[in-house]
C-alpha cells in the first residue's frame, strides 16, 4: 500500500479554475488520482473539467465526501486556504504554493492545533511539489512517469533533487511506496520525523531516503527519533555542502542561521546517531541498491 | 531583506523605543551640521552598512568636535567598510548617521528572531549587552533570558516583564523595560520582519535606550509591506546578486570559476555539492524555477555572465512536466542569443531526454552533454582545467 495517499483517496483542488491549478488537476487526473472536484470562491455552482466547482471546502466536502485537498491558491491568500480545509474536516492537504509569508505560516499550525489529534488535518508543504503513490495517485505537480512503483519511501525538501532520487532508483529497478514533499518554507507542515513516523508503520515500506538540506532543526530531530524507534533502514543525503552562512539558497528555509544546521553538521549527526548518509547526488540509486541488497543478506 | 540601523530606529520610534537624538548625513559638511544641530559634546559617527561588527572595522568612531565629525565622515564616505560579515569586498559606505553619545550605566542585549523548531517568535535578552549573541550564549549563558509568544494571542505583558526582570532590571526601568520589549514586538509582528536585535540596549540616566538596531524582513511578506520594500538599499547587495533578482531569478554569487543554472532549489544546491566534490568551485546558485522557457534559460546565461571570474558553465535541468526537447530548443535559442564564448557542459534529464540531447548535438554541436549529475560534475571541472592551462 502507501502513506497519505492511494488511488481511492478523494481529491479536491483549492483554486481550481486558475491556469495553474486548471493544468495540474488535468495532469493528476490523467495520472489516475481520484480527482472529485475543487473550491473557487465565487465560481460555486459551474463545471469545471467535467467536475464540480464549489464556492467553499465546506461545501465540497459535504457534495463530494472528499478527503484531500491540494492547495495551489496564490502566496497572500494561502494561508487562509489552508485553515478553511482544516476546518472543513479534509483529513490530508497539500500546499503547493511558494512564498507564503512565515508568520502566516505560524498562524495556520497554530489553527491546526485547536482540533483534537485524532481529528486534525495532516499538512505537507508549503512550497513543495506534493506526494504520490506511484501507479495510484499524485496530489502535486511532479511527472508522474519517472517513478516506478515499489517499497521504498523517499521523503524530501525539494522537488527536483527527489526527481533525481527517484529516477535513479527507477534506472536501477527500485520502486517506491510513496513519496512525500515536505517543501522548503522555514515554517512547513509535517515534519521529517512526522512522515518517518508513518513509513514505519506502514507494511509496504521497506526503507526510506529522506532528502535534506541546509537550516533549521529537522533533519537532526528526525534522525534522533529513528535512532530509538525506527526498525527500517533510513537512508540520508543533505544538500548544501557549499552553502555559505547566512545566505539564503532559493528556499526560503534553506539557510544556515544556528549551530547545526549546515550540511556538514547535520550529515555529522545523521551518521552519528546509526543512518546510512547518501554521500554525493549521483548516489541515489547505488546507496539504496546496497543497502537494500545487504539487508536481504541478512535475512 | 536588511535595512541600515537609522531605518530600524525610525520604525522602532514610530512604536514609542526610545533611542539617543541622531540624523543623517551624506558629506563631511552635513554630518558637521548634524552634530551642532544635536548639541552636546560628543557624538557617533556611524557607518551605515548593511552588517554587524562595525565598530571593530573602524566603522563607528567617537568625536569630541564637529571638526573630528567632518574629518571622520570625510574618511569614511566612498570607503568600503570590511567586516567579518561583509566577506573580503566590503560594503559601501553612502551614508552616515550622526547620534549624541549618552552616559551608560547597563549594557543589555535584546533580539526576536523566528524560532523554527517552536515556529513562534522567540525573544532573547541578555544581561551581557555589547557583545554578539554567538559570544554571549558561548561565555555568559547563565545571563540569556527566552520568551516565546504564542501566535494565536501574541506576547502578554507578563512575558515582557519576566524579561525585564530577568536583566536585572528593578523600580521604574522595570515598566521601562515592558513597554520597549513589546514595541520591538509589535514592529516585529507588524512589519513582518525575520529578526529584530538591539545590541546593545542601555540603560542611561534612568531610561532604556536603544544605542544600536538592526532588523531583517521576510521576503515573501513583502507584497503587504510596501513601505519595507522601499527601504531597499541595492548598494548594499552584491551586484550580481540585484543584477538576477531584477529579473525574478534566484541567485546566490559564490567565489569559484564554474557558473551554475539548475531548475529546482534542492538539486542547485546538490548540483553545487557535486562540482565541490569533483575538486571544483561552483560561481554561483542559481535556481531557474519551473518552466525553464527559453527567455527564462536566456536571462539565466545573462545573470551568470555577470561574474567575470566565470570560466566555464554547467547547465542541469530536471524537465518534469516540461519536456527535455523543449529544454534543449531553449538552451540553442539562448546560445545564440546571448553569445557563450566558454566551455558549457548540458545535463538534462527526466522526460524526453535522448530527444533532447539529440538536438543538442545536431545545433549546439560545441556543448558538452553529460548524463548524469556526476558526469556533469566532472567534465566542468575538467574543462575548467584545460581553460586554466591553455590560459
Amino acid at each position: 500500500m502507501s502513506i497519505l495517499l492511494n488511488k481511492n483517496t478523494p481529491v479536491i483542488v483549492q483554486g481550481f479554475t486558475g491556469r495553474i491549478g486548471t493544468f495540474h488537476a488535468e495532469e493528476m487526473k490523467a495520472y489516475g488520482t481520484n480527482v472529485v472536484g475543487g473550491v473557487t470562491p465565487g465560481k460555486g455552482g459551474s463545471s469545471h473539467l467535467d467536475l464540480p466547482v464549489f464556492n467553499t471546502v465546506k461545501g465540497a466536502v459535504a457534495e463530494t465526501g472528499a478527503e484531500a485537498s491540494i492547495v495551489f491558491v496564490p502566496p497572500p491568500f494561502a494561508a487562509d486556504s489552508i485553515m478553511e480545509a482544516a476546518d472543513a474536516g479534509i483529513k490530508y492537504c497539500v500546499c503547493i504554493t511558494d512564498g507564503i509569508p512565515s508568520q502566516d505560516m505560524m498562524r495556520v499550525k497554530r489553527y491546526m492545533r485547536r482540533y483534537r489529534r485524532e481529528d486534525r488535518m495532516i499538512l505537507t508543504g508549503p512550497n513543495c511539489a506534493g506526494t504520490i503513490t506511484p501507479g495510484e495517485a499524485m496530489m502535486g505537480i511532479m511527472p508522474g512517469s519517472i517513478y516506478m512503483a515499489g517499497r521504498v519511501g523517499i521523503v524530501g525538501r525539494s522537488g527536483t533533487l527527489g526527481y533525481e532520487a527517484a529516477s535513479q532508483m527507477k534506472a536501477r529497478g527500485i520502486g517506491v511506496s510513496t513519496s512525500v514533499g515536505i517543501g522548503g518554507d522555514p515554517i512547513n507542515g509535517f515534519s521529517f520525523r512526522d512522515v518517518l513516523e508513518l513509513f514505519e508503520a506502514d507494511p509496504d515500506t521497506d526503507a526510506v531516503v529522506m532528502i535534506g538540506e541546509i537550516g533549521g532543526p529537522q533533519e537532526a530531530e528526525a534522525a534522533e527519533w529513528a535512532r530509538a524507534h525506527m526498525k527500517k533502514p533510513l537512508m540520508a543525503y543533505v544538500a548544501g555542502l557549499s552553502a555559505p552562512k547566512g545566505k539564503r539558497m532559493g528556499h526560503a528555509g534553506a539557510i544556515v542561521s544556528a549551530f547545526g544546521e549546515s550540511a556538514q553538521e547535520k550529515v555529522e549527526i545523521i551518521r552519528e546517531a546509526g543512518h546510512t548518509i547518501i554521500p554525493h547526488p549521483a548516489a541515489f540509486g547505488e546507496t539504496v541498491e546496497s543497502v537494500l541488497s545487504g539487508k536481504k543478506v541478512a535475512a | 531583506m536588511d535595512i541600515h540601523e537609522y531605518q530600524a530606529k525610525e520604525l522602532l520610534a514610530t512604536h514609542g523605543i526610545r533611542m539617543p537624538r541622531g540624523g543623517l548625513a551624506y558629506s563631511p559638511e552635513q554630518a558637521a551640521y548634524r552634530a551642532t544641530e544635536i548639541g552636546g559634546e560628543a557624538w557617533v559617527v556611524k557607518a551605515q552598512v548593511h552588517s554587524g561588527a562595525r565598530g571593530k572595522a573602524g566603522g563607528i568612531v567617537l568625536c569630541r568636535t564637529d571638526k573630528e565629525v567632518a574629518a571622520a565622515a570625510e574618511k569614511m564616505l566612498g570607503q568600503k567598510l570590511v567586516t567579518h560579515q561583509t566577506g573580503p569586498g566590503g560594503k559601501l559606505i553612502n551614508r552616515l548617521y550622526i547620534e549624541e553619545t549618552v552616559p551608560i550605566e547597563k549594557e543589555l542585549y535584546l533580539g526576536f528572531v523566528l524560532d523554527r523548531k517552536e515556529e513562534r517568535i522567540m525573544i532573547v535578552a541578555s544581561s551581557s549587552g555589547g557583545m554578539e549573541i554567538e559570544q554571549i550564549a558561548e561565555d555568559e549563558p547563565d545571563s540569556l533570558v527566552r520568551a516565546s509568544v504564542d501566535p494565536g494571542l501574541g506576547m502578554q505583558q507578563f512575558q515582557a516583564r519576566e524579561i525585564a526582570f530577568g536583566l536585572g532590571l528593578d523600580g521604574a526601568l522595570i515598566g521601562k523595560a515592558v513597554d520597549t520589549i513589546l514595541g520591538c514586538y509589535r514592529v516585529f509582528r507588524d512589519f513582518d520582519a525575520s529578526m529584530l536585535e538591539i545590541n546593545p540596549l542601555v540603560v542611561s540616566k534612568g531610561e532604556v535606550i536603544a544605542l544600536d538596531a538592526k532588523m531583517s524582513f521576510d521576503e515573501n511578506a513583502l507584497f503587504r509591506r510596501p513601505e519595507i520594500s522601499e527601504l531597499r538599499d541595492k548598494s548594499q547587495e552584491d551586484a550580481r546578486e540585484t543584477f538576477a533578482s531584477d529579473r525574478g531569478l534566484s541567485y546566490v554569487g559564490l567565489d569559484g570559476e564554474i557558473g551554475c543554472i539548475i531548475n529546482g532549489a534542492g538539486l542547485a544546491m546538490a548540483t553545487l555539492d557535486m562540482i565541490k566534490i569533483e575538486g571544483g568551485e561552483p560561481a554561483n546558485f542559481l535556481d531557474i524555477g519551473g518552466g525553464a522557457s527559453p527567455e527564462r534559460v536566456a536571462k539565466s546565461f545573462r545573470a551568470v555572465l555577470q561574474d567575470k571570474n566565470v570560466k566555464v558553465i554547467l547547465v542541469n535541468i530536471f524537465a518534469g512536466i516540461n519536456r527535455c526537447d523543449w529544454v534543449a530548443e531553449g538552451v540553442v535559442k539562448a546560445i545564440e542569443e546571448v553569445g557563450v564564448d566558454m566551455p558549457l557542459i548540458v545535463r538534462l534529464s527526466g522526460t524526453k531526454v535522448e530527444e533532447g540531447r539529440a538536438i543538442l548535438r545536431e545545433k549546439a554541436p560545441h556543448v558538452i552533454t553529460a548524463e548524469t549529475l556526476k558526469d556533469a560534475a566532472v567534465a566542468a571541472v575538467a574543462a575548467l582545467k584545460s581553460t586554466q592551462k591553455a590560459a
